[in-house]
C-alpha cells in the first residue's frame, strides 16, 4: 500500500465534503430540528431540577394528535388552517403531558425515571392503537405538509433556530432564567428567598413539553405529512444526549443536535451524491447499515469520551420536600 | 439615612417595646416535641444569643420565625402587633433576614445573582439588571465595613466570604431582624472577629440580631442578652456580664459538664502512620493535597486544623484507600499501603470515622446491629463461610450499646431513627477498638455536648491504650482541646506544626486563613 494513501484519502474526503456542503446543510438542519426542540425540552426541565426521559413519548403523542387534527379538519377548514390547528393541538398535547409529568415528579414525588417511562410506553401503545382505529380504516392519506420558506426549511425549523437563541439568552439574563437555575441547583435556597419551587418547576416542565410537542408537529406536519407508528424512532433520547453534549445549555444542545444531524445526513448524501476516485470506491464498499448506525455510534463515543464528565444541575431529579426537618 | 429616620430609629431603640416577640411557640415532630411553649423577646438594636445544644429546638424556633415551619400553636408579634408568617416571602416582607447554618447560596451562581435572587433588580419586565445589582451590593457591603466582588462565583469564595454574601443578602432585603444560625461554626478566629465587628456595626444602626450558637465564649463576648433553651423549653435568661461559661454550659445541658477534656500527657511510641510527599487530586482533577508529609506515633493524637476544603477530605481519603494519590507514599507500621484498597488498609488495623456519618459512616436503612458489623461482617464469628450469624451480630451490638451508651430502643431499630449523637456513637463504637491507627474526621460535628464529651473521653482512652490518632476537624477548639500535636493545613500543604500545650490560637488562625503567620 502506498504511503501517501491515507493523506490522499483525507484530502479527497475534504474536497468531497466541501462540494456536498450546499446539499448537506439543509438536510442537517432538517434532521436537527426535532432533536433541538427535544433538547430544549430537556434543558427547560432539567435546569429546574426535573429529569424528563419522557420526551420521546411526548413527541410521539403530540405528533399523532397534531396529525389527527390536521387530517380531520383539512376537509372542512382548508389545508393551511388545519395544519395550523394541528400545530397548536400538538403543542397543547405536549403541555398537557408536561402537566402530568410535573404532577408526578413535583407533587406526587414519584420516581422521575418511571414517570418518564410511563409516558414513553403509554405513548407508543396508545398512538399505535388509535392510529389503527381511526386513521388507517378511513383510507384517507395525508393532512398536508407545511411548505418550506427558505433553504428548504419550513416555519417550525426556522422558529427552532430562533428559540434556541432566545431561550439561551433568557436562561442566563432574565428573571425566569435565574430562578430556573436556582431551583435546579439548590431549591431550598430558592425557597428561603420566597421563590415558589413547585410553581417554577411546573412552569418549566409544561413549557418544555410544549416544545417537545412542537417537535412532534414538525415530524408529522412539516417534515413527512404522515403518521407512522413509533415514528419518533428514539429522537427523544438522542435529544437528551444532545442536551448532555451541550452541558445543559440551549446553544450547546443545538450543537449536539447538529452533530447528530450531520452524521445522519452523511449517510444519505453518500448514496445520493457518490464520491469519485478511491474515496468513492471505499465509501461504496461500506455496507449501508454502517451509515445508518454512524450517528448512534458517534453519540456513544461522544457521551462516553469526548464530553468527559458533564455535571448536571445539582438538584436534577431530586424532588423538593418543603417541610423537611433540619 | 435621613435625619428624620435617624430620630425615629433612636426613639425605637430607647423605647421598651420589643421589636419581636414569640409567645408560647409549640411545634411537634413525630416522636419529639421540638418546641414546647417557647417565649422569646427581641429588643430593637440588641444582639440576643440563643444558646442550646444541637436538637434543643433553636433551629426549629428560628425556622418558624422565618416561615419555613408552621407552629402547632403560639403567636408571633412584631412591634406589638400579631403577625402571621406563612412562608419566607412573608418573613422577608416583614424585615426578617436569616443566615442559615448551611448557607442558602447557589454555588454555581455569581454573588450578584445570589443576592438578588427572588427580589431581582430588573431592566424592563423580563431582563435582569446585573450592573445595578452589583452597584447596590457594593454599597451595602461598604456600609457594614467589608468589600465583596459581585461578579465572583460563590463556589470560588471562602466560607467567610460566603457568609458575608449571606449577610448582604439579608441587608439587601432590608432586614431589621437578622437571625444568624451558628455563624462561627466553620470560621477561623480572625474571621470570627471580623464578623463580630460587622454585627456590632449593624447593632448600632438599629438592627436586632439573634445569634444562635453553642460556643459559650463567643456568646459571652458578643451578646447583650442570652436565652438558654433545653429540650424545646426556655430554661433561663442570662446576663452575659454576670455569668460564666460553666453556668451557661450547665444550664444548657441540664447537668454539670466538664468543659475541658480530662487527659494526661502523651507517651508517643513507634511511628504508625507515615505519609511522604503525598499529592492527591479531587473529583474535578484539581490537586488539593500538594505534597504532604506527616508522621503519627502510637500513643499520640495529631490534629489537623484548617478551613474546610483545604485538602483535608482528600488527604484522609488517600490514607484510607478511598482515593488513589497521584504521587507520594503512605505506609502503616513500615508497610507500604499507597493506593491499597480500603479493606486492605482496614485489615492493617485502621479505624475510620468519616466526616459525613449519614452518607459514609452508616447504612441508614439498616438496623443498629448490622451497622455495628459493617467492617467485619465477613469474618468469624459474625459469619461462617457465606452464612451470617445473626446471634453473634446481635450480641456484639448489645455489648456496644451498653459500652458506648447508645440510646436506642434496641439493636434491631433502624439507625436512621436515632438522634445525630447516637448515630455517631454507633460509628464510633464500630471503629474504636484494638486499632493501631484511628482516623477521626469531624468526629463531633453537629452532635450534642454530652455525646461530644463522651467521644472525646473515649478518644483519649484509645490513645492511652497505644493507638495513633489522626484528628481532622473544622472546629479549631476541638483540635486544640484534644490533640497532642497540631498541624495546620492550607491549600493542600502543611504550613505549620505546634505542640498543643504551647500552641497559639491566633497564630494558628492566621495560618489557617492565609498559609502564613504574618
Amino acid at each position: 500500500m502506498n504511503l501517501l494513501f491515507i493523506p490522499r484519502l483525507i484530502a479527497e474526503l475534504a474536497v468531497y465534503l466541501a462540494t456536498v456542503v450546499p446539499d448537506l446543510l439543509p438536510i442537517v438542519l432538517t434532521l436537527a430540528t426535532p432533536l433541538a426542540l427535544g433538547a430544549l425540552c430537556g434543558v427547560l426541565c432539567e435546569r429546574s431540577g426535573v429529569v424528563n426521559i419522557g420526551i420521546e413519548g411526548t413527541m410521539l403523542t403530540a405528533a399523532f394528535m397534531g396529525y389527527l387534527t390536521g387530517f380531520a379538519l383539512h376537509g372542512s377548514i382548508g389545508a393551511a388552517a388545519a395544519i395550523a390547528a394541528g400545530v397548536v393541538v400538538a403543542m397543547l398535547t405536549g403541555a398537557l403531558l408536561g402537566l402530568l409529568h410535573a404532577w408526578l415528579c413535583v407533587t406526587v414525588r414519584a420516581d422521575q425515571i418511571i414517570a418518564g417511562t410511563i409516558l414513553n410506553v403509554g405513548a407508543l401503545g396508545l398512538t399505535a392503537y388509535f392510529n389503527r382505529l381511526i386513521i388507517t380504516p378511513s383510507g384517507l392519506g395525508g393532512a398536508g405538509v407545511i411548505p418550506p420558506i427558505v433553504f428548504g426549511l419550513g416555519p417550525i425549523a426556522l422558529a427552532t433556530l430562533a428559540l434556541v437563541g432566545l431561550i439561551h439568552f433568557l436562561l442566563f439574563n432574565s428573571r425566569w432564567g435565574l430562578r430556573t437555575r436556582a431551583v435546579g441547583e439548590h431549591p431550598k435556597a430558592a425557597d428561603t428567598v420566597g421563590i415558589d419551587v413547585f410553581r417554577q418547576r411546573y412552569q418549566n416542565v409544561i413549557a418544555g413539553c410544549a416544545l417537545a410537542g412542537l417537535a412532534g408537529a414538525y415530524l408529522t406536519l412539516e417534515s413527512t405529512g404522515s403518521f407512522q407508528n413509533g415514528m419518533t424512532g428514539g429522537r427523544g433520547f438522542i435529544a437528551l444526549a444532545a442536551m448532555i453534549f451541550g452541558r445543559w445549555t440551549p446553544i450547546g444542545a443545538f450543537g449536539g443536535a447538529l452533530l447528530f444531524g450531520f452524521f445522519t445526513a452523511l449517510g444519505v448524501i453518500v448514496r445520493v451524491r457518490p464520491a469519485g476516485g478511491e474515496l468513492g470506491d471505499i465509501l461504496a464498499a461500506i455496507p449501508s447499515f454502517w451509515y445508518a448506525a454512524l450517528p448512534y455510534l458517534v453519540t456513544v463515543v461522544i457521551l462516553a469520551g469526548v464530553v468527559g464528565r458533564a455535571i448536571p444541575p445539582a438538584a436534577d431529579g431530586v424532588p423538593y420536600e418543603k417541610e423537611a426537618r433540619a | 439615612m435621613t435625619g428624620q429616620e435617624r430620630v425615629a430609629e433612636k426613639a425605637a431603640r430607647s423605647s421598651t417595646s420589643p421589636a419581636l416577640e414569640m409567645r408560647g411557640i409549640t411545634k411537634r415532630f413525630p416522636g419529639t416535641l421540638a418546641n414546647d411553649g417557647i417565649d422569646l423577646e427581641i429588643r430593637p438594636g440588641e444582639i440576643h444569643a440563643l444558646l442550646g445544644e444541637n436538637g434543643a429546638g433553636k433551629s426549629t424556633l428560628m425556622n418558624i420565625l422565618y416561615g419555613l415551619l408552621t407552629p402547632d400553636s403560639g403567636e408571633i408579634l412584631m412591634d406589638g402587633a400579631t403577625v402571621t408568617i406563612r412562608d419566607p416571602a412573608d418573613a422577608i416582607a416583614r424585615g426578617i433576614g436569616m443566615v442559615h447554618q448551611h448557607f442558602m447560596l447557589v454555588p454555581v451562581l455569581s454573588v450578584a445573582e445570589n443576592v438578588m435572587l427572588g427580589s431581582e433588580v430588573m431592566r424592563g419586565p423580563v431582563l435582569l439588571d446585573v450592573g445595578e445589582a452589583a452597584k447596590r451590593i457594593r454599597a451595602l457591603a461598604e456600609q457594614v465595613g467589608f468589600t465583596i466582588d459581585p461578579g465572583a462565583r460563590v463556589e470560588q469564595l471562602s466560607v467567610g466570604q460566603q457568609q458575608r454574601v449571606e449577610i448582604v443578602k439579608a441587608l439587601y432585603r432590608r432586614a431589621r431582624i437578622l437571625v444568624l444560625d451558628e455563624p462561627t461554626a466553620v470560621l477561623t478566629p480572625q474571621e470570627t472577629d471580623e464578623i463580630f465587628t460587622v454585627l456590632r456595626r449593624l447593632r448600632t444602626e438599629g438592627t436586632s440580631i439573634v445569634f444562635i450558637s453553642h460556643k459559650l465564649d463567643e456568646v459571652l463576648r458578643i451578646a447583650d442578652r442570652i436565652t438558654v433553651i433545653r429540650r424545646g423549653k426556655v430554661v433561663g435568661e442570662l446576663d452575659p456580664g454576670a455569668t460564666t461559661e460553666q453556668e451557661c454550659a450547665d444550664l444548657m445541658v441540664g447537668r454539670s459538664v466538664s468543659l475541658k477534656v480530662d487527659r494526661g500527657v502523651a507517651h508517643p511510641g513507634e511511628p504508625v502512620l507515615s505519609v511522604r510527599g503525598l499529592v492527591v487530586r479531587d473529583d474535578r482533577g484539581h490537586e488539593t493535597v500538594r505534597g504532604v508529609d506527616l508522621e503519627i506515633r502510637s500513643g499520640e493524637i495529631v490534629g489537623i486544623a484548617g478551613v474546610a476544603g483545604n485538602g483535608q477530605e482528600e488527604l484522609v481519603e488517600a490514607i484510607t484507600g478511598l482515593r488513589k494519590p497521584s504521587a507520594g507514599h503512605v505506609s502503616l507500621t513500615g508497610r507500604d499501603v499507597t493506593g491499597a484498597a480500603p479493606r486492605a488498609v482496614r485489615d492493617r488495623g485502621v479505624g475510620y470515622v468519616p466526616a459525613d456519618r449519614q452518607r459514609y459512616g452508616l447504612v441508614l436503612g439498616f438496623p443498629v446491629d448490622d451497622n455495628t458489623v459493617l467492617t467485619e461482617y465477613l469474618n468469624e464469628p459474625y459469619a461462617h463461610g457465606v452464612v451470617r450469624d445473626d446471634r453473634a451480630i446481635r450480641k456484639r451490638a448489645e455489648t456496644l450499646i451498653v459500652e458506648f451508651d447508645i440510646r436506642a430502643p434496641g439493636p434491631d431499630v433502624r439507625v436512621s431513627t436515632l438522634s445525630g449523637g447516637n448515630q455517631q456513637k454507633v460509628v464510633v463504637a464500630r471503629e474504636f477498638g484494638g486499632d493501631k491507627l484511628l482516623i477521626l474526621d469531624q468526629p463531633t460535628r453537629g452532635i450534642d455536648v454530652g455525646s461530644t464529651e463522651f467521644i472525646h473521653k473515649r478518644t483519649v482512652e484509645q490513645r492511652d491504650a497505644g493507638s495513633a490518632v489522626l484528628l481532622v476537624s473544622a472546629d479549631l477548639d476541638e483540635v486544640l482541646e484534644l490533640s497532642d500535636r497540631v498541624l495546620v493545613i492550607h491549600r493542600g500543604r502543611i504550613v505549620g506544626e505546634f505542640d498543643a500545650a504551647s500552641a497559639e490560637r491566633d497564630k494558628i488562625g492566621l495560618l489557617m486563613a492565609r498559609g502564613q503567620a504574618a
